[in-house]
C-alpha cells in the first residue's frame, strides 16, 4: 500500500517534471515532420520563383540542392549504406572520393526532376513516432493533377541538443535511393574492388556532364 | 500480317540471346534467371533504341501538348476501368470509390475519358492491376523476369498478364486494324511519357539492368502493400548496425 503511493508520487514528479524539461528541449529541436514540410514548401517556392531554375539551369539547381537540401542529408550514412560492408575496409580517403562521387551522381540526374516542378504542392501524412525515437520514417506526397507521387523520408536524431534532424534515405514512388543502389555497388566492388567503384562512378559523372 | 511479324521477331530474338550470353558474378536470390533476363533485356533495349524511342520522340516533337495530353487521359480513363474492377477485389474502399467516379466523371464529361475533369475534382488515380490484386491476396512475387518487349515483370505478374488483357478494353476493340492502331498509339503515348524518366536512369544507373530490376521489385511491393510496406531489416537503411549478407534481400520465398 506505502509502496504504491510512493510510485504515484514518483510517477507525478516525473510527469511535472519532464513536463518542464520537454519544451526546453523541443524549442531547440524542430520537429521531423515539421523540417520535411519546412524543406519541401522552401524548395518548390524557390523553383516556382525561378525562372533559371525552370529553364533547366543546371548550376542554379546545384546550388539550390547544395545551400538547403544538403545539410540536412547525413550523406556519409547514405553512402556508407548503399556501399554495405566493404565501407569499413575503404581508407578515409576512400570514403571522402566515394561521397563526392556519389553525391554528384545523385545531386546531377535529381536535379532534372526537380526542374519540372510547376504547380505541384506537398501533403504531409501522419507521422507515427514516439518522442524518444532516435529515428522516423516521414512520409509526404506530392500533389498536382493525377496519381500522386508518393515521397518518403528516413530520418534521424543528430546527436546532442538542438543539432536537429537528417535525412539518410529517400523513397519516390516506393523505391528507396540507398536499397536501388546497394547491389550495383556491390557488384562492381566484387568485380573492381572500391577503386573500381569511385573510377565507375568518376566515369560516369564525367559522361553525364559531356550530355549536359 | 500478324504472324510474319512474329516470326521475324522471334528470330530476332533469338540472335540476340546468343549474342548476348553474360556471366553474371553477383547473385540475387530475387533474380535466379539473371543471365536470361539480362539477354531479354538487352534485346529489348535494341528494339527500344531502333524504333519506340525515336518514334515516341517524333511523337513528342510533333503533337502539340495539350494533343498528348489528351491521348493520355484517354487510354488512362480505360485503365481506370481495369483499375476500378481490381480495386474492388482488393476491397479498398476509397480507391474503388474513385476509379469509379473518375471513370463516370470522365467519360461523361470529360468527353470519352479525353479531359481528365476528376482530377481537377479531386478524385486521385489508382492504378491497379490483376497482379497486384494477386499480391494483395498472399501471392508472392515470385522471381523477376524480364519480358521479350514488355519489359520488367515477376513469375506472379507475368501469369496475371493474359487476365489483365482481358481487362485492357482496347482489347475489346471488334475491329482488328482499329485495335491495332489504338494499341500502337498507347505504346507509344507511354514511351513517350517515360522519354524524361528514361534519360534519369540514364544518367544515375551504374548498370541499367540491376537498377531497373531493383527499382521494379521495390515499387510492386510497396504497390501491394499501398505505399506501407512491413520493413524487411535489409530495408532499414543502415549497414552499420545490421550486418549486411553477401546477398542484399530477403530470400524470394518470403512472401511480399
Amino acid at each position: 500500500m506505502k509502496r504504491t503511493f510512493f510510485r504515484q508520487i514518483l510517477a507525478i514528479s516525473v510527469l511535472v517534471g519532464s513536463a518542464f524539461a520537454v519544451p526546453a528541449v523541443y524549442a531547440a529541436d524542430e520537429a521531423p515532420d515539421a523540417l520535411i514540410k519546412r524543406l519541401s514548401s522552401e524548395v518548390l517556392e524557390t523553383i516556382k520563383n525561378d525562372k533559371a531554375i525552370r529553364g533547366g539551369d543546371m548550376a542554379k539547381v546545384i546550388a539550390l540542392v547544395d545551400s538547403r537540401i544538403m545539410p540536412n542529408v547525413n550523406f556519409q550514412r547514405m553512402t556508407a549504406s548503399a556501399v554495405g560492408p566493404a565501407w569499413r575496409q575503404a581508407t578515409p580517403e576512400q570514403q571522402k572520393r566515394l561521397q563526392e562521387e556519389f553525391k554528384t551522381l545523385l545531386v546531377r540526374t535529381y536535379a532534372g526532376a526537380l526542374a519540372q516542378v510547376s504547380d505541384q504542392s506537398v501533403n504531409m501524412k501522419p507521422l507515427r513516432s514516439a518522442p524518444e525515437d532516435k529515428e522516423v520514417l516521414v512520409r509526404s506526397e506530392i500533389k498536382g493533377g493525377g496519381e500522386a507521387i508518393q515521397l518518403d523520408y528516413r530520418l534521424e536524431k543528430t546527436p546532442g541538443q538542438g543539432a536537429g534532424w537528417r535525412i539518410y534515405n529517400l523513397n519516390v514512388l516506393g523505391v528507396w535511393l540507398v536499397e536501388t543502389y546497394r547491389s550495383q555497388f556491390a557488384s562492381e566492388i566484387n568485380a573492381k574492388g572500391i577503386d573500381g567503384l569511385i573510377s565507375t562512378l568518376t566515369e560516369r559523372n564525367k559522361a553525364n556532364d559531356k550530355k549536359a | 500480317m500478324n504472324v510474319q511479324f512474329a516470326t521475324r521477331l522471334g528470330s530476332l530474338l533469338l540472335v540476340a540471346l546468343l549474342q548476348a550470353c553474360t556471366t553474371v558474378t553477383y547473385k540475387d536470390p530475387r533474380d535466379p534467371m539473371e543471365s536470361w533476363n539480362r539477354s531479354v533485356f538487352s534485346f529489348n533495349d535494341s528494339v527500344d533504341r531502333a524504333v519506340v524511342k525515336p518514334v515516341a520522340t517524333a511523337y513528342q516533337q510533333v503533337l502539340p501538348h495539350w494533343v498528348r495530353t489528351g491521348i493520355g487521359n484517354f487510354f488512362n480513363n480505360l485503365d481506370d476501368v481495369w483499375s476500378f474492377v481490381n480495386n474492388a477485389l482488393q476491397l479498398r474502399g476509397q480507391y474503388t470509390a474513385d476509379s469509379f467516379g473518375r471513370v463516370m466523371v470522365n467519360s461523361t464529361m470529360g468527353l470519352g475519358g479525353i479531359l481528365d475533369i476528376a482530377s481537377e475534382m479531386g478524385m486521385e488515380r489508382h492504378s491497379a492491376n490483376f497482379g497486384l490484386t494477386l499480391g494483395r491476396w498472399g501471392v508472392g512475387p515470385g522471381p523477376f523476369v524480364v519480358l521479350p518487349l514488355l519489359g520488367s515483370s515477376t513469375l506472379r505478374d507475368t501469369l496475371a498478364l493474359p487476365i489483365d488483357r482481358q481487362g485492357n478494353l482496347v482489347n475489346a476493340v471488334a475491329d482488328v486494324q482499329a485495335r491495332d492502331a489504338l494499341t500502337i498509339l498507347n505504346v507509344i503515348d507511354l514511351r513517350a511519357s517515360y522519354l524524361r524518366a528514361g534519360d534519369v536512369i540514364d544518367g544515375a544507373a551504374l548498370d541499367r539492368y540491376s537498377f531497373t530490376r531493383d527499382a521494379y521489385l521495390q515499387r510492386r511491393r510497396n504497390q501491394v502493400y499501398d505505399g506501407n510496406p512491413p520493413d524487411e531489416d535489409i530495408m532499414s537503411g543502415d549497414s552499420r548496425l545490421a550486418p549486411v549478407p553477401a546477398a542484399p534481400t530477403a530470400p524470394a520465398s518470403a512472401p511480399y
